[in-house]
């Protein structure tokens, strides 16, 4: 039997219109919420669609209804069959202060090993320039780290702050994108297996080893403290946690949850990586603000150890933060 | 007869009702275009933003100058977020191009879906324009690059709304294959649908042909349709081979009784 397409089409193209109307303001509005007689209805016409789809691709049809019905059915399928929990209202407070440090904890073991890999880094840094100091060009392709230290801690000094007068903003802005550039790509290089985020890990550890053996070496300790620590405090920690989304994309892939498949881990960690993006990328904002309007004033403006004081002091409640808060709401709601 | 159907990659959905269809994965040179599209889009709103913190540096260039810088950066990553999250798996690009991205499985397209797929944007960029993402993409079965895999989605094509021309289908002249109703019968249930479905569209195409074409390509559907359902040798010699497939044709869609 063939189908008489022509009186097929008469008849049932109401229906594709009317769905094919329901389906765009469903979709023009991602936050419409239908009431009973629209999902009824909703329904219907699908049943109703998904029957001619299955009637038309039976019988001898024109290609393009079929890629039109087919289409159509792909759409309303994804509306009625959604059985995945609606996230719930976006709530700035309680996803700051419950889910990006408890996301952060779930998965510890991907930031220690974000953490071991820059110090290994580090010390990697500071061995090769121990070992040969003329590798410094190398180590750090830098043009304002390539003098002696204590000159340019003489030269910012006498310069007071006034080489970034006029400009502090511009340079926030500079630093808050790179850095969350910077992080964003530690985090996509996952997708190597992890391999790219191990590379820039190690990387990001041996410019520091490096820069910090240079200035202690020339006994400016003080200074490299007072200049990194206020916002290294935050920045650096960031980077890891950009390494720890990293990692745990790659644990996805390799597989460390063995009962799922590659799509259902992939799927059970999106969340807990949207979490690490939004949690990393809010503190480097933080951090470019503190680097462009603090970090780069020096003595006398600024005493070394007020700067020494502040960094300490952000960097132990970053830890607080990220380790204790949320803890007890959640303990308190696992009982409930 | 040799039918060349379409060898673009097929994402292929079956509902719980047991229905199964396919989508059509979008190539990478429509993604590309698209991307292209999207880069103007960009460029174009960054453009606009310049101009206005170009007013604002009147009053304080560095404020000016950062305001820029961060906006430009929010624009250059949020954009295909905001663009895709408010039109449902489209940005301006893909709009135009009849694109879409959908989730891999058929379902709603999710916000964080939507945020992997574009922040993982960096490593199918490498080492350049877009070729690690392109090779992956290229290799996937579903035409997928890094970001797509890890978020589980997929971009397809979405088909032009049809316009079947039925008027071409209509009986204007009398068909002799009405002569002989179990032959009409028989043809309707030797030929296959792709091969009605081909021969509808030379119908409908026919005035789009060179003449030489045209009848080269009538001749051989003519032919085959001979091959399948030997009607009188009268009837061929009255008629020509497009008058043929044009009677065939109309025995095939139209049913007796609707006819009738």
């Amino acid at each position: 039997m063939i189908l008489d397409l022509q009186q097929f089409i008469v008849q049932e193209r109401p229906s594709w219109d009317e769905l094919e109307v329901l389906l765009k303001k469903i979709e023009d509005d991602p936050n419409l919420r239908l009431n009973l007689d629209q999902v009824r209805r909703l329904h219907y016409l699908y049943d109703r669609t998904t029957s001619d789809l299955f009637r038309i691709s039976t019988f001898a049809s024109s290609p393009e209804i079929l890629n039109y019905l087919e289409s159509l059915v792909a759409r309303a399928y994804g509306e009625i069959h959604e059985t995945r929990a609606p996230r719930r209202r976006f709530l700035f407070l309680r996803w700051f202060t419950r889910e990006v440090p408890q996301t952060f904890r779930r998965h510890i073991r991907a930031f220690w090993l974000s953490l071991g890999l820059t110090l290994l880094g580090a010390a990697f840094g500071a061995g090769m320039l121990y070992i040969n100091p003329d590798a410094k060009e190398t180590l750090l392709p830098f043009s304002h780290l390539a003098g002696k230290p204590s000159e340019r801690v003489a030269e910012e000094q006498e310069n007071m702050g006034k080489r970034l007068e006029g400009r502090k903003a511009g340079f926030a802005g500079f630093l808050m994108t790179h850095n969350i550039q910077v992080s964003l790509m530690t985090l996509a290089m996952g997708m190597t297996y992890g391999m790219g985020t191990v590379v820039v890990l190690f990387y990001n550890g041996v410019i520091l080893g490096a820069v910090s053996l240079d200035y202690i070496q020339d006994h400016q300790t003080r200074f490299l403290v007072g200049w990194l620590l206020p916002h290294g405090s935050v920045e650096i920690p960031s980077v890891m946690i950009a390494g720890q989304a990293g990692f745990v994309l790659a644990g996805a892939l390799i597989g460390s949850r063995k009962r799922l498949n590659l799509f259902e881990r992939l799927a059970a960690i999106r969340n807990d990586l949207v979490t690490l993006i939004g949690g990393f990328c809010l503190l480097l904002v933080w951090a470019g603000i503190v680097e462009a309007f603090f970090s780069q004033y020096h003595e006398p403006i600024i005493p070394y150890n007020v700067k020494i004081g502040f960094g300490a002091l952000q960097l132990v409640l970053l830890f607080s933060y990220l380790g204790f808060s949320g803890r007890k709401i959640k303990s308190e709601s696992s009982r409930a | 007869m040799i039918l060349n159907l379409s060898t673009r990659k097929a994402l292929q959905i079956q509902t719980p009702e047991g229905v199964i269809f396919n989508l059509t994965v979008a190539g990478l040179y429509t993604r590309f275009l698209a991307w292209a599209v999207d880069g103007a889009a960009i460029a174009t709103v960054s453009t606009v933003i310049g101009m206005l913190t170009a007013f604002l540096a009147v009053l304080s260039p560095d404020f000016a100058k950062g305001l820029f810088v961060i906006s430009y950066f929010v624009i250059s990553v949020g954009y295909g977020i905001f663009t895709e999250w408010r039109w449902r798996g489209q940005s301006w690009g893909k709009r135009i191009l009849r694109l879409r991205v959908i989730d891999a499985s058929g379902l709603k397209l999710q916000l964080s879906q939507i945020i992997i797929r574009n922040l993982l944007r960096p490593v199918d960029l490498l080492p350049g324009l877009y070729f690690l993402g392109g090779l992956v993409s290229y290799l996937s079965m579903r035409g997928q690059r890094l970001g797509d895999l890890a978020a589980n989605t997929v971009v397809i094509r979405i088909p032009e709304t049809f316009a079947l021309n039925t008027q071409a289908l209509k009986e204007s002249k009398y068909n002799s294959f009405r002569e002989y109703p179990h032959l009409e019968a028989r043809l309707r249930q030797r030929v296959k649908p792709t091969e009605a479905s081909l021969a509808l569209d030379a119908i409908l195409r026919r005035d789009e042909m060179e003449p030489e074409a045209r009848v080269e390509l009538f001749r051989r559907i003519a032919d085959h349709f001979r091959s399948l359902v030997k009607f009188d040798e009268k009837v061929n010699e009255m008629i020509t081979d497009e008058q043929y497939v044009r009677n065939a044709i109309a025995s095939i869609y139209r049913q007796k009784n609707v006819r009738d």
